[in-house]
């Protein structure tokens, strides 16, 4: 689904991705672990295209298809999807239009299939009312990303922090909306969806199974492995003492 | 004040330069020709018909109260199908009602510049409008001044009256022929609304790159009455000047104005709204969004007078630039003359965000989609005080002058 090779990335001239290798299979999730600037966000605009997020060496291909210099929504075009961690307000375009436009629908009403939509994840109809991101709490914000991802149902989705600031209650809800739109409840050989999730709590992966993990710092993939036991040495030592236990595993392994 | 007194004020004017605004030849415009009464509006040219549809009236006259077409200086069709609501040319009006003169130049001053002394020295038409006490008209009464021939100059005189507890909306459409590449409009236009009455008043301005324009528009609000404004002006201009003014005379009058300005070419336009609490626990609410592209220069004023106990006052002007050339100036002011009252004004000036253009991209559209959406949702005022169905033809007229301008 998702191949990035020898992926460097420059954000003002400052190198913050560096020789970053990475493939993601169809019916894949992959978590992504990391710190606070470690260049887990840089790599996510990264793939999304972003014009501030400069590629000076390396090559994403999505699907079979170079897509290292193609605009945004050629990408999206192609099935790619994200969930926003600080979304932009836009005045005047309310949270309804949004999942029109995520639909590809030309509608500026907000009908029945859209109010349908919304229910699923306790959004009322005066909350699609709104314009979209203005004064939104950080729940409000997760489940109106989530929202917006159903309506466009992408083939490949990155997460940014889906679980940071979200309530006990609601984060239940939208891993269990990501379960589905990530294929999570079929069979495993039934699974055409993709996901990248980037957590820096780690709180959504009670909720939601993954089949790699990795931890990133430095802007490079510094440990890969599996999602249990990464998550445990993570949330148990912190992610430089989980890079450290990994790099010892896989010299012991060569051993 | 008699006709003579009123005469000779506006004579005593005549050369007096408004305030605001670049000074205008006047002298250069005419009266033009007759034009011949019309049956229906459907007999109006069809080289026009568009230009009608597009300041919002509806030549079918299908959902209209009454109907009302100045061509130049000609009145030439009006009609009334409603029970309750009179319409007519200002000049019929007089002759009808020996009262209305009463009404003649109490809101505006004859004398507040040379545009207006013009309309009292040279007054081409204009239209009357009253709902009789109690009478509400909640189908709107669709009027329109348009203008056919090159060099007219219409100077039209309007009184809008709603009587006691009667409600009256209104479309107003000021449009322009295609073919004419200079012309002026002067329209004075006066409003009463009375004690418990309500005027929606939603006006679009369909210019043309020649034209010059200076409306001068004030309203007088009694007891519990309300008054709302709404402009949309999203065609070039040549030169376009006002500054309406609400009197919130009355104990909780109200007064509303919207404006929605997409101003493009070499169009330069001072526009501002002014509301005066002079009634207890009256209040106003000014709100403009305003586009200024291309080489267009646009002042956009608000105003808020405070002189009455517990009234309320709020003024939000939001800009949106789009070219290097082009100028917004934003001016909100307030005035308080005494202590127990709340005025607040917000004004911003923005431009279209690339982190917004990014995250419509994300969600699938092109560069030039998403810079659409973003304008339109900066536009979009959720216009209150509307019935439902004029409402929704209000946003279905807004649509149409903004999918002619994107």
């Amino acid at each position: 689904m998702l191949e990035i090779k020898d992926l460097t990335v420059e954000v003002e001239g400052k190198e913050i991705v560096r020789d970053l290798h990475l493939n993601i299979e169809e019916g894949e999730v992959h978590v992504l672990f990391g710190p606070n600037g470690c260049g887990k966000t840089t790599l996510l605009m990264t793939l999304l295209g972003f014009p501030s997020y400069n590629v000076t060496r390396g090559r994403i291909t999505f699907k079979g298809v170079d897509i290292t210099n193609l605009p945004t929504n050629e990408r999206v075009k192609l099935g790619m999807g994200m969930s926003f961690q600080h979304p932009p307000e836009i005045r005047g375009v309310k949270l309804g239009d949004m999942v029109n436009i995520a639909q590809g629908r030309k509608e500026d009403v907000i009908d029945e299939d859209v109010i349908a939509l919304a229910k699923r994840l306790n959004i009322s109809i005066d909350f699609l009312n709104r314009d979209v991101n203005l004064g939104f709490s950080g729940g409000e914000v997760k489940r109106s990303e989530i929202l917006q991802l159903l309506a466009q149902a992408p083939d490949f989705i990155m997460f940014d922090e889906p679980d940071s600031g979200v309530d006990v209650e609601n984060i239940e809800l939208i891993g269990e909306i990501m379960c589905e739109l990530l294929d999570r409840n079929k069979m495993p050989s039934k699974r055409d969806k993709s996901g990248l999730i980037i957590t820096h709590s780690g709180s959504i992966m009670r909720h939601i199974k993954a089949d790699r993990a990795h931890v990133m710092l430095g802007g490079r993939i510094a440990c890969s492995g599996m999602p249990d036991e990464i998550t445990k040495n993570v949330m148990e030592t912190g992610f430089e003492r989980c890079v450290e236990l990994c790099v010892r595993s896989n010299e012991v392994d060569a051993e | 004040m008699t006709n003579k007194e009123t005469t000779e004020r506006a004579e005593r004017a005549k050369r007096k330069k408004a305030a605001l605004g670049e000074d205008i030849a006047i002298g250069e415009y005419i009266a033009g020709k007759e034009h011949q009464s019309l049956n229906s509006l459907a007999e109006f040219p069809a080289e026009y018909q568009q230009d009608l549809l597009d300041a919002g009236i509806e030549p079918t006259e299908r959902d209209r109260s009454g109907s009302f077409l100045q061509r130049d200086c000609s009145v030439v069709f009006s009609t009334v199908k409603y029970p309750g609501l009179e319409l007519m040319s200002t000049t019929d009006a007089l002759k009808e009602h020996d009262w209305l003169k009463e009404y003649l130049w109490k809101v505006v001053p004859v004398d507040q510049d040379k545009y207006t002394a013009e309309v009292e020295l040279e007054q081409t038409q204009g239209y009357f409008i009253r709902s009789e006490a109690g009478k509400k008209v909640t189908m709107p009464v669709q009027s329109c001044l348009f203008i056919s021939s090159d060099k007219i100059g219409q100077k039209v005189h309007n009184i809008i009256i709603a009587e006691e507890d009667s409600e009256l909306h209104i479309i107003s459409g000021c449009s322009v022929s295609h073919a004419v590449n200079s012309a002026l409009h002067l329209g004075v236009s006066e409003f009463y609304v009375k004690k418990g009455a309500k005027i929606t008043f939603t006006m679009i301005h369909n210019w043309s790159r020649g034209m010059e324009v200076r409306p001068r528009s004030a309203v007088m609000i009694e007891d519990e009455g309300a008054f709302v404004s709404n402009y949309i002006l999203m065609t070039p201009v040549k030169s376009l000047q006002m500054y309406p003014t609400a009197y919130c005379v009355g104990r909780n009058a109200r007064a509303t104005f919207q404006t929605i300005i997409y101003a493009h070419g070499d169009t330069v336009i001072d526009s501002g709204s002014r509301a005066v609490l002079r009634g207890e626990g009256s209040r106003s609410e000014i709100i403009s969004r305003v586009i200024a592209t291309d080489n267009a220069q646009v002042i956009a004023r608000g105003d808020l007078i405070g002189e009455a106990a517990n009234t309320k006052g709020h003024i939000e002007c939001r800009g949106l630039m789009l070219s290097d050339t082009a100028e917004l100036d934003s001016i909100p002011e307030l005035k308080a003359t005494r202590k127990d009252l709340d005025l607040s004004h917000e004004a911003a000036i923005g431009k279209v965000a690339e982190e917004e253009i990014q995250y419509l991209m994300a969600r699938g559209l092109s560069e030039e989609e998403a810079t659409s959406v973003i304008i339109r949702g900066f536009l979009n005022v959720d216009i209150t005080g509307l019935p439902d169905a004029l409402a929704r033809e209000t946003k279905k007229m807004f649509d149409m002058s903004l999918e002619k301008v994107m």
